[in-house]
């Protein structure tokens, strides 16, 4: 069980929050062409390691959060709000 | 082609290959107090360099080279495996066959496989107790009924077996379900006959032993670091026990392609999900059939050993642990459980996760990629096991004549960006959810 600090609503589990998948992705300009879409859409990082991650808080403040959680041990770095800078941890820096 | 020719009767005179298993063979080894048994695939040291080499010594690893060995005639061939053969997803997952799918790429090509499965132990020589005892999904919704039957006929209309069964026929196949449950009642079922399971282990020995004795060098314990290019073209591979050369690299490494596909700067449609499977104690025969839930995410069997064998959907956030979480064992045994309420003091024995590499579409990947000389065999998702025969089949046929195999066209890593995805449940590109 992932126990995700909620910045609203304190420390909570997993099961209050659904996954959105990676959080370093931005959606390229209107006019950016189909190979910046497809690797928007289609093609993924999938880091062994620190990943960045959105959660929707849906059972609880119904924010969406960035999560930079480690792909192998579970360990969650920070939990942010969309608009606050990513805490990405030292070594990724 | 000569040496390794020399090579394979080598591996015969040093005794390294166990022989067969009839009768006499068994006679005499019990006579002799089974002194005679020899380890059933040779245990090669690397050499400096292959025409091809596969990354993975899983189902889908070994099932490929063993297809380049005995359908293409090539027998330079490594399989590096970085730890002991059969202790990854292939001896991980609920060992189920089937070929019941909507999307008519998908049921041709895992019908090609199921037929494969058919004749697998006649392929192999080797008892891999294929077992057609029939998959069963049920059904508790009007509309859950149309989209089964839709799925039957897209089955059928390419000659695949796929019936209907009405609840009096659930129950006869499977008198512990509960079919009044008070929220969802089981409204009928949607068998395929020729599904069943397959003992995995012995589908990586079996494939192993075979492929060994067709002369390809079966290398465990040797962990590849990165995949090594020059000049936009692979030259080999960096491993725990030093570089080895090679012409071709075929990765088939499940959950970690984008790890080591990441090695030479690609970026592939994958993310890593871990899939959780669990046995029960063993118990009498209580279950002949594999069945699958229609209100959660449930699917269930009986092993030969009395255990039964089930799991559900994925964890459904990227990791490489190979562990599963409790939220999802909980929902697990809750769908289980109202399906079948009978199994409520069963005592769960074994949990283990096995990590997925989930595509962007749910399907798979065979194809070539940017990278000159660099085939990938991936994406399997939870499918990887009933496509081990195909899969082998149609990569092994990428890597010899350069061309996809027509059971796998469609399964190219272009489709992404010429928006052929096939997208078997309608899902989006989102691989948790798949």
């Amino acid at each position: 069980m992932l126990r995700i600090p909620c910045p609203h609503c304190g420390v909570r589990d997993e099961t209050e929050f659904r996954y959105r998948g990676d959080a370093t992705l931005t959606r390229p300009a209107a006019d950016a062409g189909d190979t910046a879409f497809t690797r928007y859409v289609y093609e993924r990082n999938n880091p062994k390691g620190w990943h960045a991650e959105w959660w929707l808080h849906v059972a609880g403040c119904r924010a969406v959060l960035r999560v930079v959680r480690h792909t192998v041990t579970h360990g969650i770095h920070s939990v942010t709000l969309p608009h606050e800078p990513a805490d990405i941890p030292v070594e990724l820096r | 082609m000569k040496l390794s020719l020399q090579r394979t009767r080598k591996t015969r005179a040093d005794g390294a290959d166990s022989g067969d298993y009839g009768l006499l063979r068994l006679l005499r080894e019990g006579l002799f107090g089974h002194q005679g048994w020899t380890p059933a695939w040779h245990k090669a040291t690397p050499r400096a360099h292959y025409r091809v080499i596969v990354v993975g010594g899983g189902g889908q690893g070994l099932a490929t080279a063993h297809a380049l060995a005995t359908e293409h005639g090539i027998t330079d061939v490594a399989v590096l495996e970085k730890g002991p053969i059969g202790l990854g997803n292939v001896g991980r997952n609920t060992t189920i066959i089937r070929s019941n799918y909507f999307q008519p790429d998908n049921i041709r090509f895992y019908e090609y496989s199921l037929k494969r499965w058919e004749q697998l132990e006649r392929t192999l020589n080797f008892n891999a107790m294929v077992s057609q005892r029939g998959t069963l999904n049920l059904f508790h919704t009007e509309a859950q009924r149309d989209l089964f039957t839709r799925r039957a006929n897209s089955m059928r209309l390419l000659g695949v077996d796929a019936e209907a069964l009405d609840r009096k026929e659930v129950k006869e196949l499977v008198p512990l379900v509960d079919l009044d449950h008070g929220r969802f009642p089981v409204l009928g079922g949607f068998l395929q006959p020729r599904g069943g399971t397959v003992r995995h282990d012995a589908v990586a020995w079996g494939y192993a032993r075979a492929a060994s004795r067709a002369g390809v060098d079966i290398v465990e314990h040797c962990d590849v670091r990165r995949v090594v290019a020059e000049r936009g073209r692979v030259t080999g591979v960096e491993t725990s026990r030093g570089f080895i050369g090679a012409d071709i690299v075929c990765l088939a490494v499940a959950g970690h392609s984008s790890t080591l596909a990441g090695t030479v700067g690609l970026r592939l449609p994958l993310e890593s999900h871990v899939l959780q499977a669990f046995v029960s104690e063993s118990i009498k025969p209580v279950l002949d059939v594999v069945v699958t839930y229609g209100a959660g995410h449930f699917y269930i069997s009986q092993s030969d050993k009395g255990g039964l064998v089930f799991g559900g959907p994925i964890d459904g956030y990227n990791t490489y642990g190979q562990r599963g979480t409790l939220p999802v064992a909980e929902e697990v045994a809750a769908a289980g459980l109202t399906m079948l309420p009978g199994l409520s003091r069963v005592r769960v024995l074994r949990q283990w996760g096995g990590v997925m590499d989930m595509s962007m579409d749910g399907s798979p990947i065979i194809s070539r990629t940017p990278l000159d000389g660099l085939i990938l065999n991936g994406g399997w998702c939870y499918g990887g096991f009933k496509a081990i025969p195909a899969g082998g089949i149609a990569t092994a046929h990428l890597i010899a004549t350069g061309e996809p195999h027509e059971i796998a066209r469609h399964y190219d890593l272009d489709r992404f960006a010429d928006g052929r995805t096939i997208d078997e449940r309608g899902t989006g590109p989102y691989p948790w959810a798949h």
